[in-house]
């Protein structure tokens, strides 16, 4: 049990924290916790963390993705042509922009593992690219997603709004099965220590390989869920989305040097930074000044999961961490 | 001991170079099923090199590989694996953010990518048991053990995986004689039943004890394999120096009645891991901490240092209470205190910078010391015979030995007037230890005041004027002069009082 909570330490706080700013977020919204407001809430907050999911595989192998927000933008793009018309038309159209998201993906884990460029390097030039193709495929924002399925997707079942059984979805049906296999225990490995991964005979590549075709098939997810909410496309939404989801992952106790860290904690941590916003929306503080408290709360969540580096007795073992 | 015809690893020819060094050149070496065969050789003889191709971690520049007689590419760790070429290695191959149990499934042959082997754990988890073992929790992270609980973790790991050649590269050098003895009996027992073992080891006693053949290597070219017992003590040694060492240790001078008094711990305690701790450092002496591996004897030397919170009891210098809260403290001219720490890749030395900027860690900040200087690093460079192309070159490709040197050397430029080291010749080759052993007589006989932490009770032996044998958190004996012997230092490890019988076969004679 002490191992347990130890190991889920970091979730075990982003979980709490949510669970606090949720409550006042609700109190403080004028119409109150209706299905309608938590609808709104839950969609805006699966948009992101499916954009932090998608850097949570790219952080997991040590690496880091600054084009998240742009295989967003692309696949956008192409969803706004793509997912309208009969049901053959949409599923084509669903699988072409998946697709997309994951060749991204693998390209820039081909550029990083085969390449030995290092992932920062490697994102931020294949991040312009997409963004150029978004470009080209909608120099203004436009198009259109078939509304019943954006409706299916966006609103709620019995109350309980549709992006949050999506959440849970994805918990259940594609991390736990994951955790069990040599691949989610090899992601872990490769980010912790590469070489004693190599050396206990994982394919190391492969892994890295793997990983960011996950975060691109995210992405891609990302996207296809941000065009299902706005039913338009747009090539100007990517670099918002990279930055949050890099705090999302940081927010939700997943180390950037990699190793440490769980899918489930990206996504509350993703839930935590969109929920702020939407209190300070409602909060009645001067617009100008909201950047700044903002800020604030990011900043002490962060801080509460290092805080128990005051308890270390040992000084070493602060370095370790 | 009979042995099978085919060798289960021939190298033929092999050579391995790595930019302008020569790791090993034209190398001819067997390895048969059904026995142990060690190899030896000091820093930089070619003897992990050779581990590393036979595990698959390196491919070799000309030559070829047999396996089972046949040519074989071994191109990765995997493929050595799946054909039963398992190694422990000595740089751990344990992922440190996994826990205990992930780590043991972590490449087990066969699953690859797909769903866990949780039978691994379960053959893992009963190695364990009979390796003293039991009390290392699965869920555990592994960075929160101990260096000895890794090995036997590496240990479990490697045998759970049913290797028939099984490499162990200093497999054991974190651990206590008794828990050595217990690795050697399912080694032996692996090797009755027809696996083939491959053994790294700078403890000659173990290697006597153990090896059924040895292969020497010197300078990456394989000198002469025999079998154990053909030559003695001192001549294979001046097989792998090429030279003759007559002594390993140098002579232990009479201890100085009533040497002054440089620190004294008064009661020393910190939580649950240390309590009621008393040791007096005296100026020219070698005070030696013994004990299995994990009783706190760190930690004594972390709290003298100025690395714990929260300690209890008193530290003494120079007749005044002294409170030493962090390294830049100890460090400062006015206490002397250097800490040469237990492992070196990772608290003693910066791997990716030079050996230059290595060496001024420790003196920058310090007053009346100029760290730029190189003539205060060289004096000590050249007692220990540092080898290296020039001191730009990063300390990571220095070999174990001559990191240590560079370690050493980086404390020493301050004239310490209390040297702390903690195991300083773990995994280290004889020829540097005795490099080792002679300065540290040196340094005594200069007045310095050393504490040693051994895990190698013939340190103690041999160097220490008094030795403080530690048993969970307390010092349960105090040995001193003819006092300290294996039997005495064993028989206090375990808390005994009286001399065990099982004892006398693990000392070594």
């Amino acid at each position: 049990m002490r191992d347990l909570m130890r190991v889920n330490q970091r979730e075990t706080i982003a979980f709490s924290v949510l669970l606090v700013l949720l409550v006042s977020y609700l109190a403080t919204h004028p119409a109150g916790p209706t299905p309608y407001v938590m609808t709104i809430w839950a969609n805006q907050c699966l948009i992101l963390a499916l954009a932090a999911i998608a850097q949570f595989f790219a952080v997991i192998v040590r690496g880091i993705d600054l084009s998240v927000g742009a295989i967003m933008a692309l696949t956008n793009c192409i969803a706004s042509y793509l997912v309208i018309g009969t049901g053959v038309e949409m599923t084509f159209g669903i699988i072409v922009v998946l697709a997309a998201g994951v060749g991204c993906g693998v390209l820039n884990g081909l550029l990083v593992v085969y390449g030995r460029i290092q992932p920062i390097v490697v994102t931020l030039a294949t991040a312009s690219v997409f963004v150029g193709l978004a470009l080209l495929l909608r120099p203004t924002p436009g198009g259109q997603i078939d509304y019943d399925l954006a409706d299916a997707l966006t609103l709620d079942v019995l109350g309980v709004p549709t992006a949050l059984i999506i959440t849970v979805a994805v918990i259940g049906l594609i991390w736990v099965p994951l955790r069990r296999t040599g691949l989610g225990l090899g992601l872990y490995a490769v980010g912790s220590s590469q070489q004693a991964a190599f050396q206990s005979g994982m394919p190391v590549a492969r892994i890295r390989l793997a990983s960011f075709a996950l975060g691109g098939l995210f992405a891609g997810l990302a996207g296809l869920y941000f065009s299902l909410v706005t039913t338009t496309g747009d090539a100007g939404i990517g670099p918002n989305f990279t930055l949050n989801s890099i705090a999302a992952v940081v927010l939700g106790g997943v180390a950037l040097r990699g190793g440490v860290g769980t899918l489930t904690g990206a996504i509350a941590g993703a839930f935590i930074l969109k929920t702020i916003g939407a209190l300070m929306f409602f909060s009645g503080l001067p617009p100008l000044a909201q950047p700044f408290v903002e800020g604030l709360i990011l900043a002490a969540a962060i801080a509460i999961g290092g805080a128990d580096v005051l308890r270390v007795k040992n000084k070493l073992e602060v370095f370790g961490r | 001991m009979p042995r099978s015809e085919t060798a289960i690893v021939r190298l033929s020819g092999v050579s391995k170079i790595y930019g302008a060094t020569r790791a090993l050149s034209d190398v001819d070496f067997a390895c048969f099923a059904g026995e142990i065969h060690a190899i030896l050789g000091e820093n930089g003889a070619g003897k992990s090199t050779l581990m590393k191709l036979v595990s698959g971690v390196i491919r070799p520049t000309s030559g070829h590989i047999d396996v089972d007689g046949a040519r074989t590419d071994l191109s990765s760790p995997a493929d050595a694996m799946a054909r039963g070429l398992i190694c422990m290695f000595q740089e751990l191959s344990l992922v440190p953010d996994l826990t205990v149990r992930e780590n043991l499934m972590l490449g087990a042959p066969g699953r690859g990518l797909g769903r866990l082997d949780t039978a691994v754990v379960e053959r893992a988890k009963s190695i364990l048991s009979q390796i003293d073992g039991d009390a290392i929790r699965m869920k555990a992270r592994v960075a929160d053990l101990t260096l000895a609980e890794r090995q036997q973790v590496e240990i479990a790991k490697a045998l759970s995986r049913n290797p028939r050649l099984l490499i162990l590269d200093e497999a054991t050098s974190a651990l206590n004689a008794s828990v050595v003895e217990k690795v050697f009996r399912l080694i032996r027992a692996r090797r009755d039943a027809g696996v083939g073992v491959l053994f790294i080891s700078h403890r000659f006693h173990e290697i006597e004890a153990l090896a059924d053949r040895i292969s020497i290597f010197r300078n990456g070219s394989h000198v002469e394999t025999f079998d154990n017992g053909a030559y003695d003590y001192g001549a294979i040694i001046s097989k792998m120096v090429g030279q003759r060492i007559d002594d390993l240790f140098p002579a232990k001078p009479d201890p100085v009645a009533d040497a002054e008094e440089v620190i004294s711990l008064n009661g020393f305690g910190w939580g649950d891991t240390l309590d009621d701790v008393s040791i007096v450092l005296r100026k020219g002496c070698i005070t030696g901490l013994g004990g299995l591996d994990g009783q706190g004897q760190s930690e004594v030397l972390q709290g003298l240092f100025g690395l714990l919170k929260g300690t209890r009891g008193d530290c003494m210098m120079d007749g005044r209470k002294i409170t030493v809260n962090h390294p830049r403290t100890a460090k400062s001219p006015k206490l002397g205190i250097a800490l040469v720490p237990e492992d070196r890749k990772t608290e003693g030395l910066v791997l990716e910078q030079s050996i230059a900027h290595n060496m001024e860690l420790a003196a920058l900040g310090v007053e009346g010391i100029d760290a730029g200087d190189p003539a205060i690093y060289q004096p000590f460079l050249d007692a220990l015979e540092l080898k290296c192309d020039s001191l730009d070159q990063t300390v990571s490709e220095l070999s174990g030995g001559n990191q240590q040197k560079v370690a050493l050397t980086k404390w020493l430029s301050l004239g310490p007037r209390c040297m702390l080291l903690a195991d300083p010749t773990r995994g280290i080759d004889v020829k540097t230890k005795t490099q080792i052993y002679a300065l540290l007589r040196r340094l005594a006989d200069s007045g310095v005041a050393i504490l040693l932490l051994s895990t190698d009770y013939e340190e103690l032996i041999h160097l220490c004027d008094d030795a403080h044998i530690f048993y969970s958190g307390r010092v349960v004996r105090r040995l001193s002069g003819a006092d300290i012997t294996a039997e005495n230092i064993i028989a206090a490890s375990l808390n005994m009082h009286e001399t065990p019988a099982a004892a006398e076969g693990i000392a070594h004679a």
